[in-house]
């Protein structure tokens, strides 16, 4: 560079594109599997799944108890039912653990794109964990039909399926959301079980004690909201009860908590 | 090309940042100075957008940070080498940027080359790496989207000394090549040969800035002049230089005398003291440095 031409004191930004979301999307996806921490979570559900599963039809093939399709998804409540929340939490809480978000929020300093990439990751995570669950339920099916004297229950419709696939969703969007709001691994996932586990318990207790309780917890416990969805038949009024504890429990934390991360100083 | 504005930062009643305004030019290093938390990471973090100012701004290149699309690829950032993810390798590191940069992963080969990381280190878990190597990693991952501005934090803690001299040799290149470089330190030594500019900062507040010799100029103006003398009779030296009003304080084996050292050796030949050794202050900037920054250091200069 000759001393006549300065160096101009304006960066030129016209020929950058903004980072697509797509690649931010890729990035985050990545993320998830390129330690061995990320890729054994991920290898786990699928592998404790597959265990609850062979477990259950064991016992029923030998104890000749009839089991249908739809046991099969109902026993990942002790699979993907509390791991994907699991997920959902340390896509995000992995951020400030290893201190990362300095180095994606530099690169990307629209945070919201960068929440927003991480949320559609593990929505993607909830579908493909379903989409295993339904072969591996349609695997353990065949398998019971071949073995028992009992035939299968085949019983499922896109209806339960789609109600099952909302059910993990949910789980994940919940963990996502106390993450957000709490940003620290362990935290986030003890106040998690606490919600899941103990929560529920305390409501029914309140509920059995106490006259005017018992009418609000239907509309307070998103826990309990979301057995009818399990059960696969959900009135019109459960519909609004799944609603109003859903914005108690899933819309406002994700939204004070997304609010959190987007102002938040990143250390 | 970076422009501080009267940029202040407080934490409840802590200021650590207090309305400094300073600004870097392209095809310069700048040297940011200061004792440990006199404020010069808060004011990098700032910078890239990452904590926002109680008051105050900074530009890049006349953008707010946050304005500037794909920002990797117009400034590198370097604030801490060690906040990468344990678990992951340092070439899956590079290419994680690569990727979130829109750059093909032949940039990462290039990088690892010239911050001299091999394969095989390029293969291993950061948690395995020495903080030297967490450091070269970091600058190639600065450097990564061929960027026209580099901040830096503290880029040099934790390099062996030839890693040192490399990457003045590194900076120095880039910023004649057009670039602008900021990098901080609180290790003087370190500064002093690549800066072009310095900037010093201590508790929050910019307490000098210029180039070595300006900065130099003006401790001397400031009466900071001093030298150190070892004489065979330190006692009667003392005494003929306390005798014309100097002030004079024991300094290790010899004296620390507040006059210039040509007054020093008059004394002592009208004193008739033979001078084993006489030194001008020219601890130089580290003194000025040591002095500016007093009042936030954790240790009493004496």
């Amino acid at each position: 560079m000759s001393a006549t031409t300065a160096a101009p004191m304006t960066l030129d930004i016209s020929g950058t594109a903004p980072t697509p979301f797509t690649r931010l999307l890729r990035t985050e996806l990545r993320k998830t599997y390129d330690t061995r921490s990320g890729l054994w979570l991920l290898i786990s559900i699928g592998i404790v799944t597959a265990l609850v599963m062979v477990i259950q039809v064991s016992v029923a093939i030998a104890q000749d108890i009839q089991v249908s399709y739809n046991d099969f998804l109902t026993s990942t409540t002790f699979s993907i039912g509390f791991l994907l929340p699991v997920l959902g939490i340390l896509l995000l809480t992995s951020e400030w653990s290893q201190r990362t978000a300095m180095v994606s929020f530099s690169l990307e300093p629209r945070r919201a794109h960068v929440i927003a990439a991480k949320l559609v990751v593990g929505v993607l995570f909830a579908v493909a964990a379903v989409v295993v669950t339904l072969l591996l339920a349609a695997l353990c099916t065949a398998a019971f039909n071949a073995i028992s004297d009992i035939p299968a229950d085949w019983d499922f419709g896109i209806k339960r399926t789609s109600f099952f696939l909302l059910l993990q969703v949910i789980g994940m969007l919940t963990g996502f959301a106390f993450a957000a709001l709490l940003l620290n691994s362990p935290a986030a996932i003890v106040v998690y079980f606490a919600y899941s586990f103990i929560l529920p318990t305390i409501f029914g207790i309140g509920a059995e004690l106490i006259g005017w309780f018992a009418d609000i917890h239907p509309w307070i416990d998103f826990n309990n909201a979301q057995v009818p969805l399990i059960d696969g038949s959900v009135t019109g009024e459960e519909w609004a009860q799944l609603l109003v504890s859903g914005v108690i429990w899933l819309v406002i934390p994700l939204s004070v908590g997304i609010w959190r991360v987007l102002r938040a100083e990143v250390k | 090309m970076i422009e501080v504005q009267g940029l202040t930062r407080t934490y409840g009643t802590f200021t650590a940042v207090d309305d400094i305004s300073f600004s870097c030019v392209p095809g310069t290093v700048t040297g940011f100075l200061g004792p440990n938390g006199a404020g010069k990471t808060t004011t990098m973090r700032i910078m890239v957008g990452l904590t926002p100012p109680t008051s105050g701004r900074v530009t890049i290149g006349g953008h707010l940070y946050k304005d500037i699309p794909n920002p990797g690829r117009h400034v590198g950032v370097l604030l801490d080498a060690s906040a990468q993810h344990a678990g992951r390798t340092g070439r899956e590191i590079l290419e994680l940027g690569a990727a979130t940069m829109g750059l093909p992963d032949s940039r990462v080969d290039e990088m690892l080359e010239l911050v001299s990381l091999t394969p095989t280190e390029a293969k291993r878990r950061l948690r395995n790496y020495s903080l030297g190597m967490k450091q070269r990693l970091g600058i190639a991952h600065a450097l990564l989207g061929d960027p026209s501005v580099l901040i830096l934090d503290e880029p040099a803690n934790g390099l062996d000394p030839a890693g040192i001299r490399w990457m003045r040799g590194l900076l120095k290149g880039y910023a004649e090549r057009g670039g602008t470089v900021l990098l901080s330190s609180h290790l003087l030594h370190e500064v002093e040969q690549i800066a072009d500019e310095m900037i010093l900062i201590g508790n929050g507040k910019i307490v000098a800035q210029g180039d070595k010799k300006s900065l130099l100029a003006g401790a001397a103006k400031g009466g900071g002049v001093h030298c150190f003398v070892t004489a065979l009779d330190n006692a009667a030296l003392a005494a003929a230089l306390t005798a014309k009003g100097i002030t004079v304080a024991s300094a290790g084996e010899g004296l620390r005398v507040e006059a210039e050292p040509v007054e020093v050796g008059r004394t002592a030949l009208e004193a008739g003291v033979v001078l084993t050794d006489l030194r001008g202050g020219e601890g130089g900037l580290e003194d000025l440095f040591l002095e500016l920054t007093a009042e936030t250091q954790r240790e009493a200069v004496s």
